[in-house]
C-alpha cells in the first residue's frame, strides 16, 4: 500500500470504527432500558434531521461545537492540549456580552458584530495565553495549567458578574443592543423559521477555513506544525519553539473564546452562568474525531449537533444522558484504536 | 473578630477534616497512579461512579458495609478501564481520563433514571455508623466522636500513613517508582512494567472509588455531579504535594482548610469576597508548578506508555 492510502485508510476507518463501536454499547444499554434501538435511531433521526426544524435546531447545536473543537485541534496540531476551554470561552463570552451590552446604541451593526467578536476572541485568547507563556518560560504542564484555570476563571467571572453586571435578581447580564444582534438563518432560510440557527454558524464556518489556510498555507502554520511533529528537529531548523507554544495556545484560546457567540449574539443576548455545561469539553471529542483536521471538525461537530438535538428528542423515551455516553465511548475508542491501527498497518509494510 | 472566632473553633476543624478526607482518599489514589507513570485525570469519574455505587450497593442491600464495597469496586473498574485504555492500548492517558469523566457523568446520570426513576437524586440510604466514643456533651467529647468515632476519617489516616509506608518503604513501592520513572531500566531488572501500573491504576480507583463512598454515605443519597470537581482537586493536591503521601495530604487539608473558610465567611456575612478564596488552591498548584515556591517534578516516565515488546 502506498503511503497516502494508508493515511487516508487511518484517517477514516478510526472515526468510522469507533461511531460504530459506539452505536453497539449504545444498543446494548437501549435494550437495558427495555426499548428497541432501531426504533430510538429512527426517532432520533426524523427528529433532526429529516425535518427543517431539526436541522435548524442542529445547525444551532453544531456551532459551538465547531468552535470548540477548532480550539482543541489547532493547539493539538502544535503538540499542545488545551483543555482549558470551559475557562476560555467563559472569559470570552463574558467579555463579548459586556462589550455587547455597553456599546452606544447608534453604533453600525457590522461594527457592533465585529467588536463582540474581537473582545471574545482576545479574552479567550488571553486565557490560553497563560498557560502557552508558562509552559514556554518554565516547562510547567499546560494540561495541569488548563485545568487549574478554568476552576480560576470561573471564579472570577462569578466575582464580575456577582459584584458589578449582573442584573439584579439573576445570575445574566443586561442584554447586548440590538445592532449587535446576528442575523437568524431564518430570514434568508424561511424554513428554518422558529429555530435559533443564526449567522454565528457562518462564521463558524468561515472560522473553519480560516484555520485550515493559517495551518496549511502559511509559513507560520508551518512551524506551527513542525513544533507540534518534533520539538527539537523544529529548534534545530530554527524555529522559535517558545513562540510557537505561546502563540499556538493563545489563538487556540481564541477560537474558544467565540464557542458562545451563538448563544450571546445569536440566541439568548446575554450572558448566563452555567450556560456552557462542558462545550469546552466537547471540543476534546470533536477534534479527535475530527482528526485535527478542520474539515474533519465541522463534520465531526456537525455528528455531535445531531446527537446533542437528539437527546433532547428521545427524551421522553430513553434517558437524554444515552447521547453522553455514546459520545465519551466514541472519544474512547478513537483513542484506543489509534495506537493499535498504526501497528498493524506498519506490519503491513 | 467574628470571624477570627469562626475559624479558632472546634466546630471549623472538624469541618475542614471532613471536607478534606475525599480530596485526602483521592489524592492517595493519585500518588498510587501517577508515581507508576500512569496520569489519572480520571480521578473525578472514579469518584462519581464510586459514589453511586455506594449508594445503590447501599439501597438494594440495606446494608452501607456493602454499600461502601460496591463503591470501592465501582471504583476499581472504573480505574481498570482506564489502565486498559492507556496501558494495553498505550493510548493517550489524558484524553482517557477526559473520555472516562464524560461516560461517568453519563453513566451515573442514565443509571440514576433506572434505579430511582430521577434524574437528580437518588432515595434516601443509611450511612455509616459514628461510634459515640465519649458520652456527648462538652465540645471537646462531641469533636472526638466526630472524628475518632468515624470509621471512615480513621481509616483514611491509615490510609495516608500506609500509603507512605508501601511506596517509600517496601520492594512493591520501590518497583512502583521504578516503573515511574525509568521504566526501561526496571524491564532490564526483570519487573513487570504494564503489570505494575496495571496495580496502581486499579490501586487508584480503590481509593479514589472510596472518595466517592464517603460523599454518597455522608450525604446518603447520591446527587448528579456530586464529584463536584473533587478529582481536579486531588489532581491539584498530588502535584502541590510533590507526588508524596504526606505532601499530598497536607496539601488537601490546606485546600481543605480553604473551603471551610469561604463557607465560614459566608455564613458570617463578611464582604470579603470568596471567589477569591475559591481560588487559592489552584492558584497555588500553578505557582508550584511553575517552580516558584520549589519546583513540583513529576515523575520522569509519566504520562508516557510503555511499549513490553
Amino acid at each position: 500500500m502506498d503511503k497516502l492510502n494508508k493515511k487516508i485508510l487511518i484517517e477514516f476507518i478510526i472515526p468510522i470504527f469507533a461511531v460504530l463501536l459506539a452505536l453497539i454499547f449504545s444498543d446494548i444499554l437501549i435494550l437495558i432500558y427495555k426499548e428497541s434501538p432501531l426504533k430510538i435511531y429512527k426517532l432520533l433521526l426524523e427528529g433532526t434531521i429529516f425535518n427543517s426544524y431539526g436541522i435548524g435546531q442542529v445547525i444551532f447545536k453544531t456551532t459551538p461545537l465547531i468552535f470548540s473543537g477548532l480550539a482543541v485541534a489547532f493547539a493539538f496540531r502544535t503538540g499542545l492540549f488545551n483543555i482549558g476551554g470551559e475557562g476560555q470561552l467563559y472569559m470570552g463570552t463574558f467579555v463579548t456580552a459586556v462589550i455587547g451590552a455597553y456599546l452606544p446604541d447608534s453604533i453600525p451593526r457590522f461594527l457592533a458584530v465585529i467588536l463582540c467578536l474581537l473582545g471574545g476572541f482576545l479574552a479567550g485568547g488571553l486565557i490560553g495565553f497563560i498557560p502557552g507563556f508558562l509552559k514556554a518560560k518554565t516547562g510547567s504542564h499546560e494540561v495541569i495549567n488548563t485545568i487549574m484555570l478554568n476552576f480560576i476563571v470561573l471564579a472570577f467571572i462569578n466575582y464580575l458578574l456577582v459584584t458589578y453586571f449582573r442584573v439584579p435578581e439573576t445570575l445574566h447580564t443586561k442584554e447586548i443592543i440590538s445592532n449587535a444582534h446576528l442575523a437568524r438563518l431564518s430570514e434568508f432560510i424561511p424554513a428554518l423559521d422558529s429555530t435559533y440557527a443564526s449567522l454565528a454558524f457562518v462564521i463558524a464556518i468561515l472560522t473553519a477555513i480560516v484555520v485550515y489556510v493559517i495551518l496549511w498555507k502559511t509559513k507560520f502554520g508551518y512551524e506551527l506544525r513542525a513544533v507540534g511533529h518534533n520539538p527539537e528537529a523544529a529548534a534545530t531548523a530554527g524555529i522559535n519553539v517558545k513562540k510557537c507554544i505561546m502563540m499556538s495556545m493563545a489563538i487556540s484560546g481564541g477560537l474558544a473564546g467565540l464557542i458562545g457567540l451563538n448563544y450571546v449574539l445569536g440566541d439568548k443576548y446575554y450572558f448566563e452562568e452555567g450556560f456552557s455545561s462542558g462545550l469546552g469539553f466537547m471540543g476534546i471529542a470533536v477534534a479527535l474525531l475530527g482528526r485535527n483536521h478542520p474539515l474533519g471538525v465541522v463534520i465531526a461537530a456537525f455528528l455531535f449537533g445531531v446527537l446533542s438535538e437528539g437527546g433532547l428528542v428521545i427524551n421522553a423515551v430513553v434517558p437524554k444522558e444515552l447521547v453522553d455516553i455514546l459520545q465519551a465511548i466514541v472519544i474512547i475508542c478513537v483513542v484506543a484504536s489509534t495506537t493499535e491501527v498504526r501497528k498493524i498497518l506498519a506490519r503491513g509494510k | 473578630m467574628a470571624i477570627l472566632n469562626g475559624i479558632f473553633s472546634l466546630a471549623f476543624l472538624i469541618q475542614l477534616i471532613r471536607i478534606s478526607v475525599p480530596y485526602v482518599l483521592a489524592a492517595m489514589g493519585g500518588v498510587f497512579s501517577e508515581r507508576s507513570g500512569v496520569t489519572n485525570i480520571a480521578l473525578e469519574g472514579i469518584i462519581l461512579n464510586g459514589a453511586f455505587g455506594s449508594v445503590l450497593g447501599t439501597y438494594l442491600t440495606g446494608s452501607p458495609l456493602y454499600g461502601a464495597l460496591a463503591g470501592v469496586i465501582a471504583g476499581m473498574l472504573t480505574a481498570l478501564l482506564h489502565a486498559v485504555i492507556s496501558i494495553r492500548f498505550r493510548a493517550d492517558q489524558i484524553i482517557s481520563g477526559v473520555a472516562i469523566n464524560l461516560l461517568s457523568v453519563g453513566l451515573t446520570k442514565f443509571f440514576l433514571k433506572i434505579f430511582f426513576d430521577s434524574s437528580s437524586n437518588s432515595s434516601r440510604v443509611e450511612g455509616i455508623k459514628v461510634f459515640q466514643i465519649l458520652p456527648p456533651g462538652n465540645g471537646f467529647s462531641d469533636m472526638i466522636n466526630q472524628l475518632v468515632g468515624n470509621p471512615m476519617i480513621m481509616l483514611t489516616l491509615f490510609i495516608v500513613v500506609f500509603s507512605h509506608i508501601i511506596i517509600f518503604k517496601t520492594v512493591f513501592g520501590l518497583r512502583l517508582r521504578a516503573v515511574g520513572e525509568h521504566p526501561e531500566a526496571a524491564d532490564t531488572l526483570g519487573i513487570r512494567v504494564n503489570v505494575m501500573r496495571y496495580v496502581c491504576v486499579i490501586i487508584s480507583g480503590a481509593l479514589a472509588g472510596l472518595a466517592g463512598v464517603w460523599l454518597g454515605l455522608d450525604q446518603h443519597q447520591f446527587t448528579d455531579g456530586m464529584s463536584n470537581g473533587r478529582g481536579f482537586i486531588a489532581i491539584a493536591a498530588v502535584i502541590f504535594g510533590k507526588w508524596n503521601p504526606y505532601g499530598a495530604a497536607l496539601a488537601c487539608l490546606l485546600f481543605g482548610g480553604s473551603e471551610a473558610l469561604q463557607i465560614t465567611l459566608q455564613s458570617s456575612g463578611s464582604n470579603i469576597p470568596t471567589q477569591f478564596i475559591q481560588m487559592i488552591p489552584y492558584l497555588l498548584t500553578m505557582i508550584a508548578l511553575a517552580g516558584f515556591i520549589g519546583k513540583s517534578t513529576s515523575p520522569a516516565a509519566l504520562g508516557k506508555a510503555y511499549d513490553e515488546d
